[in-house]
């Protein structure tokens, strides 16, 4: 080693511990998607819980005897169903489409590539159990097991932030978690399907949003 | 003692060439905006350490064009790997060390 090179003189051993806490939070940081915005979260919420209005609007109006047992629930009409996969397929559309406007803006604003490989371990990660869980909710459909749909998509989803809070801001973690909790309570008590949505995918949501707005974008 | 604090680079006795450093090592090919941005830098100031790190040959930087726009883009050598690692057992002996 180039003997000019070398430090000779000597610092605090605090001076020190910075140094390997900077490394440590720098190596962590640029290794993961920093720009989901706490406002993807936000509009998502809003978005979901507009759609849980409309569900219940719904059921209040069109089905005669809303009642939720594994047995009642298998006679609601098909119009029915399809009316409520319909409305949660906008939501669900109208939702990505928000959170992934609101981060290209974060990327826009922090001048940082909207595309980076951190973004695309987020997204690959976050679309395998997604995706997994899609699927199985289409076998339940097929055998008319209507009443574990709704939990079943809060688990999965919740998964998937797991899987994904590895590659972007680690709060999602935590957000998985309480879709996870969410999704097996909701399996133990079915029968709340909508108020189920309306925390999971609309409340949830918009605190996590809030307090990720709060910590890192005012 | 004197022989443990040989063991740390000069080279890296700068918190922003440190953190760019850290950066590069568990990433290839970052821009210019990014390191910024993770560092909370202005232009000049990480220009100049970033020459600084490419004079002694520990990164090394590409240069090309995406569409109109000139993206710079940084990575680090296996020699500057092999520093910074020799610069972090120094920085752990040393704190294991005075503790």
């Amino acid at each position: 080693m180039n003997q000019s090179a070398l430090v000779m003189e000597e610092k605090s051993n605090e001076h020190y511990l910075d140094d390997l806490k900077e490394i440590r939070s720098m190596m962590e940081k640029s290794s993961r998607f920093i720009s989901l915005s706490g406002l993807s979260g936000i509009s998502a919420g809003i978005i979901a819980l507009v759609g849980a209005f409309i569900a219940s609007w719904y059921i209040k109006t069109h089905i005669e005897n809303p009642s939720y047992t594994l047995q009642t629930v298998v006679m609601v009409r098909m119009e029915d169903v399809l009316f409520l996969l319909l409305d949660a397929a906008i939501v669900l559309f109208l939702a990505l489409t928000s959170a992934t406007y609101f981060a290209v803006r974060k990327a826009r604003m922090q001048n940082l590539p909207v595309w980076s490989k951190a973004g695309e371990l987020t997204l690959i990660n976050l679309l395998i159990p997604l995706a997994t869980g899609a699927i199985f909710c289409l076998i339940l459909y097929t055998y008319n097991i209507f009443i574990l749909i709704a939990p079943a998509t809060l688990l999965f989803y919740g998964l998937a932030l797991l899987n994904a809070s590895k590659y972007t801001l680690a709060e999602v973690r935590y957000l998985g978690i309480c879709e996870i909790v969410l999704g097996l309570a909701g399996m133990l008590i079915p029968g709340y399907s909508i108020i189920l949505w309306a925390v999971g995918f609309g409340l949830l949501h918009i605190i996590y949003g809030a307090v990720m707005y709060y910590r890192y974008e005012r | 003692m004197k022989d443990i604090i040989a063991g740390l680079n000069k080279e890296f006795d700068n918190r922003v060439r440190l953190g760019i450093m850290s950066i590069l090592m568990v990433n290839e090919w970052v821009d210019f905006n990014t390191v910024k941005t993770l560092l909370n830098l202005t232009d000049g100031n990480l220009a100049s350490h970033i020459s600084a790190l490419e004079k002694t040959g520990y990164i090394e930087v590409k240069k090309e064009f995406v569409g109109k726009k000139p993206r710079t883009t940084y990575n680090a050598t296996p020699e500057g790997k092999k520093a910074f690692r020799h610069h972090l057992d120094a920085l752990e002996k040393l704190l294991k060390g005075n503790s």
